[in-house]
């Protein structure tokens, strides 16, 4: 215990000294996100200087190990560095698909050298990683992929075409699912291999969404070159790794949604924007009954999302519950941005300057994707039914 | 604190579990419901239940008690919520243990608590007039005579009303209906003149009472808390039956829920087992999901109470409403996914859907307390 307090006093001590001014505004936003890599354009010097500081010690990636350039810390003192970066208002230094979705994928199933190169370079914030899973034909029947990586000795040949490639215009590498078995059932003729953005025959077509914003892209493979070292785990067991990872993005999509808009409740949000009758009730009954509900249902899912990470600290194996939390969390997450439009009413209809072209709308849009990305909702139900509940047939 | 159980906690909660399961089963309840013991509950249970520190789960070891906090009371009150286990322990143990030991002074304290311990006295609290839960609308009046207080006027939804020897009582000695101010807590013997009890029929078959004050006599020393100002006491008690209500509701969704798919998971149509029909299976899952919520909002009253955290009302708040809410989807869903056989009486889903029913109203429904929060919040 003491060692944590001492670990706390240091930590807090170091934040003061190294935590650049402009980086202490406690903002959360996606805009505000530093996503480094070679592509990246510092938003000021603060921001480059508290990614490289943060990199140096390996807390852009705390509970990592120290050797893949890691913070080597474990859970609990994870928590206090959580702390006292949001009692000084701390920016988070790094964004990174890397972090959160290849990096325990890596850490599980990688080789040494990959973990060593890979990872080292995703902590200090050199590489910006995106994700190649879903294609035109495999959505949520994902592992009917067709990207084909055919054997040339000592690297692949890969052929095919992602969608919903998050960010994969500015992204440097990408991880990948390709076919290297056509004859295979298909779950087993599946591999996971890593290769650079940059080589030849890679394309990249952002998709203009129903918000207007873009952060989606086709990519298109033609002949590209991927050397075998680039190959995670074993050949034609990628399914395995995909499933891993899958399992750490649900999670992390879910744990997004846990409640408040900005630290107000909507109830807030809509006393101030609609006014409250004499009793002091937002003024609109059936509107106010709809946004209790989701106070509540919020609230209680953030509890659920407390006893899950309480659970996993504790040691409890916890399979598929990635799904519940993905499931719940967006839908919720849907639900509450309906009733911010509902609560807006027309001013917030109008996209002029008058509301920031549109931001409410805008986030309204982007939220109908929650339940569709990393596995539609109706794919969670599929999985809680058979991984949980052990459903005839599911 | 994290939301895990530590080691006492679980063996208490195994205990429970086993013991129950032997002797107080849902089929210990059907046959409680179809004879004539009017009491709706087994004596010599109770007792066993006593011997084992149940009934002083909240007391102190210095009356006799265990001690063991909210949390060990809500473990035992969701195993009786999976059996369906009628019993007088929320009435006794958790709302007149709360209340003696928040408010008592030390002679209430010692003449009650030891008595609540030892399974030998039993509770009641008589809150509700109307049909739905306002604590602050209390009409019943209780007028300053002589060395005491004189009580008139009616009390609704008592539950263990028609076996309890002892009431506690919110009156209004000052200001009226709505008021915060002006209410004060009596301890009232079962057997006081002028007090008449009316066991009341219930959809769950549980143990009832209306009960009429018709100008009953009470001493000073009656009041429970101060006069005037026992609305801050009577949330304290309430709060610790309602973090209890959720945790017994919490533990029936869970049975009812299970009992429910192994039913869909059995029964076959059109020559497969209706469970492997996606239909089924989304619903069975979603509600899954709901389940898990109300069991981490219930585990999470239940040590906010324990902490005496100041936000406490809020977690028990929110608890009480989301599980109440759960478990009356739970039933609803079970009884539809049992088909026909649902309907009958020799189906158990159906005891669940008219208990989970009954717990949900009691001290406040979903809207009720989702209408408290929504006021904390400022909308």
């Amino acid at each position: 215990m003491s060692d944590l307090k001492t670990f706390r006093t240091e930590t807090r001590d170091w934040l003061e000294e190294n935590c650049p001014a402009d980086m202490r505004d406690g903002e959360k936003s996606e805009a505000a996100s530093c996503w480094g890599g070679r592509k990246w354009q510092f938003s000021t010097e603060g921001q480059r200087l508290w990614l490289e500081r943060m990199g140096k010690k390996g807390w852009t990636v705390p509970t990592w190990p120290k050797e893949y350039g890691g913070g080597g810390l474990s859970k609990e003192q994870a928590v206090v560095l959580q702390q006292e970066m949001d009692a000084v208002g701390a920016r988070k230094p790094h964004e990174n698909f890397g972090i959160t979705m290849l990096g325990p994928a890596l850490l599980k199933f990688g080789s040494e050298e990959q973990k060593r190169e890979h990872l080292t370079r995703v902590s200090r914030g050199e590489i910006r990683w995106c994700q190649g899973y879903s294609e035109p034909g495999a959505g949520s029947d994902l592992a009917s992929l067709q990207t084909k990586a055919e054997d040339a000795g000592d690297h692949y040949i890969v052929n095919g075409q992602k969608i919903w490639t998050s960010y994969a215009d500015q992204a440097d590498w990408i991880f990948c699912l390709v076919r290297t078995d056509s004859e295979a059932p298909k779950h087993r003729g599946i591999s996971f291999i890593l290769f650079d953005m940059e080589s030849e025959g890679v394309t990249t077509r952002p998709i203009k969404l129903i918000s207007g914003s873009s952060p989606f892209c086709e990519t298109f493979f033609d002949n590209v070159k991927v050397p075998k070292e680039n190959l995670v785990h074993v050949e034609n067991s990628g399914w395995d790794v995909a499933k891993y990872l899958l399992t750490h993005e649900r999670e992390m999509i879910g744990s997004l949604f846990g409640g408040m808009t900005g630290g107000r409740s909507l109830g807030e949000i809509a006393a101030s924007e609609i006014g409250i009758d004499d009793k002091g009730w937002v003024d609109d009954p059936l509107l106010r009954a709809k946004l209790v509900q989701a106070e509540i249902d919020s609230m209680a899912f953030s509890t659920l999302l407390q006893s899950v990470s309480d659970r996993a600290s504790a040691g409890e194996s916890l399979g598929a519950v990635s799904s519940v939390l993905k499931y719940y969390g967006t839908e919720l997450n849907k639900r509450r941005h309906e009733l911010l439009m509902e609560v807006g009413g027309s001013d917030e209809l109008e996209m002029s300057e008058r509301n920031q072209d549109g931001q409410r709308a805008r986030n309204w849009l982007r939220t109908k994707g929650n339940s569709i990305e990393g596995g539609t909702s109706e794919v969670q139900l599929q999985i809680i039914a058979k991984h949980i509940l052990q459903m005839p047939g599911a | 604190m994290p939301l895990v159980l530590n080691d006492d906690q679980q063996m208490l909660r195994d205990a429970a579990s086993g013991y129950l399961a032997e002797n107080a089963s849902i089929n210990s309840f059907r046959e409680l419901r179809d004879s004539d013991n009017s009491d709706g509950f087994s004596h010599q249970l109770w007792q066993e239940m006593a011997s084992m520190g149940w009934a002083g789960i909240l007391v102190p070891e210095e009356f006799g008690g265990s001690g063991f906090g909210h949390v060990g009371a809500g473990l035992i009150a969701q195993e009786m919520g999976k059996h369906l286990t009628a019993s007088p322990f929320m009435a006794t143990a958790v709302l007149a243990a709360t209340g003696l030991l928040d408010l008592g002074s030390q002679a209430q304290k010692e003449q009650h608590l030891t008595a609540i311990a030892a399974g030998k006295s039993l509770f009641a609290l008589a809150i509700d007039e109307a049909r739905k839960h306002a604590p602050e609308k209390t009409m019943l009046q209780a007028v300053r005579s002589g060395n005491g207080f004189q009580l008139t006027g009616r009390k609704s939804f008592v539950a263990d009303g028609g076996v309890a020897d002892h009431f506690i009582v919110a009156a209004r000695t000052t200001g009226k209906p709505g008021d915060h101010d002006g209410i004060t807590l009596f301890l009232v013997p079962a057997d006081a003149e002028n007090l008449t009890c009316e066991k009341t029929p219930m959809v769950d078959s549980r143990n009832v009472a209306r009960l009429e004050f018709d100008g009953v006599l009470v001493t000073a020393d009656a009041v429970l808390g101060e006069v005037d100002d026992g609305m801050s006491g009577l949330n304290a008690i309430l709060d610790a039956g309602r973090a209890c209500l959720a945790a017994e509701m919490s533990g029936s969704a869970e049975q009812a829920f299970a009992m429910t798919l192994s039913y869909i998971n059995e029964r076959k149509q059109f020559g497969v087992p209706v469970g492997s029909f996606q239909a089924l299976q989304h619903r069975a899952a979603h509600l899954h999901t709901e389940i898990e919520m109300a069991k981490a909002v219930t585990l999470a009253a239940l040590q906010a109470l324990d902490a005496r955290e100041e936000s406490a009302w809020k977690t028990v708040a929110i608890a009480k409403a989301k599980v109440a809410q759960v478990a009356i989807l739970a039933a609803q869903e079970g009884t539809q996914m049992h088909g026909g056989m649902g309907m009958t009486d020799a189906f158990d889903i159906g005891l669940y859907l008219k208990r989970v029913r009954v717990a949900a109203e009691l001290f406040g429904d979903a809207s009720f307390h989702g209408n408290r929060l929504a006021e904390q919040l400022g909308f």
